[in-house]
């Protein structure tokens, strides 16, 4: 699958797309098929998005998983600082990252 | 310390009210990312893999209790709660919202700091020896000059689109703690030998994916031109300096292009120009920067000794703590690399204790050094033992300077949008192999130094023992390499071979440390050994 | 300087910060400079080498420096260089010229801008006003802060 993932511009999360909008959860994001390119540019000129780019991930049990490490970062936080991940609380997350 | 007048201030303060409006237009659609993004990164401000990055000038380092208070202030306030320290004695917060960044610039401008050409293709922050006005071996206070420089750099007109980046450091003494000549431009105060003090001018060092030590552009350069020289060092940079590749457009590869002599020919010719067109100060305005740099008031008469019949005391005051040139002080420096911790991070509380140190006991002075360690250049023998017992309960005492634990790392790929691969667990697992203290004193000096990617912001070129992080097919995989150093005596490392993963790079550390004790001859450091029996038998040891 | 004119010639916005009249004759190559003894207006890349001008500065009104992109510094330099000379005519900048790149032209010695794209006059008016001092001398009448600190 697909993914578009960018920032957002004004508080610099990492935001994926979600069909209707932005989430902040990997897991919400949905398969962009062919779109990502025009969504990507479509959300950047409307300034919802700061250097939206396509990704490749696979759907897994626990939702998409983004294909590169530097992504699947992106998803989960600093390795160092799980503290800071977006989901603290997730033990097996370093899993899902590595 | 250098402190601001009316000028300085307003410059600063003119600077927080232009990067707001540029902010403002940014997010009101009225400027592009594309021509937004190199004014951002003119204050400092980077998109990283979670969120803005802000980086801080710590100008040649130095700082003062009230401005390392406001760096903790910040990291609470706007941050999550700490900074990292750079090797480029700069400080960054990683976690740092775009409509709050001038605001934060604002907070910095009351302490006299900013983020001004903290990035961008511009003169940078100038960097300096974390050691300066303390260290026995100096010539000169280098800072002056170095404050010289930032003003002469700051918003300079012709200077701030050149090709790519420019990084000048001073120093003023014969060793060098500043990686002097992996700069775009080292300046090291000497004295000649009709007792004058003037620069040794060198150009086109650097790192990144192409490393260069820079070479002696001009061996005498009287103190008064050293405006106007400069000056025509960059004027013939950003004339030719290469805009069509940007991994080529450093100044070293102009300089080893046409070669240091032709380079030298060319910037004698822009200055005999250029210093008839009145650029340099008067000397009043060096007496004025220099009396700010003034030793602090020492006290007379503080004991020159130390009671170390407490060990751990005794073994911090032994790795940690350096000689000062007034006698009753000493240099203390503070390691940012605690077993387990990440490499320049301090917390907002750790930073606070810091702060309050220097101010209770050191002359109200820190420095940051391009290790990113933290340093009380001017601290009392007799306040050692309080300031140790107070480091120690903020989990500051670490006693491993320039051991094979006080690791260099960039963020790398945790936080670095440019990184390949992650530098910080990996500086934590070398760190862990290597945990016993013992082991590590009994191996010596060893400057590990580690980049996730080919930018080298973690100075692996420069390392004794260096890393590369790198990108092999979407895994991390790490380069080893050998016999670098950022002294006075600096050389390039070479790579010993194929790439490690995570662990194997860990396990071939091990076993070149194994070769170094083997080969070892009285007093010996890793890198003299490696310099003497070259790499062979560290490679069969390795991939044998 | 006064308030700079902004008149609209060849559909290019035009900015211009000085009092004679503009100059209208188009502005040739360095190469057909060179072959054309009698021009008094010029274009200068921004690979070319603005020195070439310098014995000829005494018969030109007009040198237009070319910004292909903002990223390209090297005509900061040339601008310099011909005030450095002695060259008093008109100096234009041409191109990829934006807001907050226009003060430090200025002090590099343009006092005539042909942006590719409108400039927000008000963004462009705080820009302009926004620095009280200048750190360094340049091409400009700016005295720099420490000849303000020394008289």
């Amino acid at each position: 699958m697909k993914l578009v993932t960018g920032n957002d511009l004004e508080t610099g999360d990492v935001i994926w797309w979600a069909g209707d909008g932005w989430s902040r959860h990997v897991a919400q994001a949905v398969d962009a098929g062919s779109a990502g390119e025009s969504i990507g540019a479509k959300e950047e000129a409307a300034r919802r998005v700061n250097g939206p780019y396509v990704i490749d991930a696979t759907l897994t049990a626990d939702g998409p998983r983004p294909a590169h490490i530097k992504d699947r970062i992106r998803a989960a936080g600093p390795t160092c600082r799980p503290d800071l991940g977006i989901k603290p609380a997730d033990a097996n997350r370093g899993d899902w990252v590595i | 310390m250098y402190r601001y007048d009316e000028y300085d201030q307003a410059a600063v303060d003119a600077r927080v009210e232009e990067f707001r409006d540029q902010v403002n237009r940014r997010i009101s659609g009225a400027m592009s990312e594309d021509q937004f993004k190199p004014l951002r990164l003119m204050n400092g401000l980077y998109l990283q893999l979670h969120a803005y990055m802000l980086r801080v000038a710590v100008p040649y380092g130095t700082l003062d209790g009230r401005q390392m208070h406001m760096l903790a202030h910040i990291a609470r306030k706007y941050d999550k709660g700490y900074g990292h320290f750079t090797t480029r004695q700069n400080i960054q917060y990683n976690w740092i919202k775009l409509d709050q960044a001038a605001d934060i610039l604002a907070e910095l401008a009351t302490v006299e700091m900013h983020a001004i050409q903290t990035s961008g293709n511009c003169i940078r922050n100038i960097s300096s020896d974390q050691f300066a006005g303390a260290a026995a071996d100096e010539v000169e206070d280098p800072r002056p000059w170095a404050e010289l420089l930032r003003q002469w750099s700051t918003f300079h007109p012709e200077f701030s689109y050149l090709p790519r980046k420019f990084k000048i450091a001073v120093i003023g003494a014969d060793q060098d703690r500043a990686a002097m000549r992996l700069h775009d431009i080292g300046l090291q105060l000497y004295r000649n030998d009709a007792g004058e003090v003037g620069f040794r001018l060198f150009a086109g060092g650097g790192m990144g994916r192409t490393p260069m030590i820079a070479p002696v552009i001009r061996d005498w350069l009287p103190k008064q031109d050293l405006l106007s020289y400069v000056e025509a060092c960059l004027r013939v940079y950003n004339r030719h300096g290469r805009r069509d590749n940007i991994y080529k457009a450093r100044i070293k590869i102009l300089v080893h292009e046409i070669g240091a002599a032709e380079y030298a020919r060319q910037v004698e010719e822009e200055w005999a120009h250029v210093k008839t067109l009145g650029l340099d100060p008067p000397a009043a305005e060096f007496e004025r920067i220099a009396a700010f740099f003034a030793p602090p008031a020492y006290e007379a008469g503080v004991p020159d000794t130390v009671d170390l019949s407490d060990p751990d005391f005794r073994l911090w005051v032994d790795q940690n703590v350096s000689a000062h040139k007034q006698p009753g002080y000493a240099v203390v420096t503070i390691s940012l690399k605690p077993r387990e911790g990440i490499p320049g991070d301090a917390s907002a509380d750790q930073i606070d204790v810091m702060a309050d140190l220097a101010e209770r006991y050191a002359h109200n002075e820190l420095r940051v050094t391009h290790a990113q360690n933290i340093v009380l250049p001017h601290t009392p023998k007799r306040d050692l033992y309080a300031i140790w017992q107070a480091l120690d309960a903020a989990g500051l005492a670490t006693p491993n300077l320039d051991l094979i634990s006080d690791i260099i790392a960039c963020p790398g790929l945790d936080y670095c949008a440019l990184a390949n691969a992650r530098s910080i667990p990996l500086a934590q697992k070398i760190a862990g192999r290597f945990a016993d203290l013992d082991r590590q004193r009994d191996l010596g000096e060893i400057k590990l130094k580690i980049s996730g990617g080919i930018n080298a912001c973690g100075h692996h070129h420069a390392g004794h023992i260096g890393i590369l992080g790198v990108d092999r097919k979407g895994e991390e995989n790490y380069q080893l390499l050998f016999g670098g150093s950022g002294a006075e005596d600096a050389s390039l490392a070479k790579i010993v071979g194929p790439g490690f993963s995570e662990d194997g790079v860990v396990d071939a550390i091990e076993k070149a440390t194994d070769v170094y004790l083997a080969n070892r001859t009285e007093g010996e450091r890793f890198l003299d050994t490696y310099r003497r029996v070259g790499m062979a038998p560290f490679k069969e040891a390795i991939y044998g | 300087m006064g308030d700079p004119d902004q008149s609209d010639l060849g559909g290019e916005p035009r900015l211009r910060f000085r009092d004679d009249e503009p100059h209208e004759e188009p502005a040739v190559t360095l190469d057909a400079f060179f072959g054309q003894t009698n021009a008094t207006a010029v274009r200068l890349e921004s690979d070319e080498d603005a020195r070439a001008l310098i014995p000829h500065i005494g018969q030109l009104a007009l040198v237009e420096v070319a910004f292909p992109t903002f990223r390209d510094g090297r005509g900061y330099s040339a601008a310099r260089i011909l005030r450095e000379a002695g060259y008093t005519g008109e100096l234009r900048a041409q191109g990829d010229v934006l807001v907050d790149q226009i003060p430090l032209m200025r002090r590099c010695g343009f006092d005539a801008f042909a942006p590719q794209a409108d400039i927000d006059r008000k963004a462009l008016d705080r820009a302009l006003g926004r620095q009280p001092y200048a750190s360094q001398k340049a091409a400009d009448a700016a005295v720099p802060v420490w000849r303000r600190r020394h008289g």
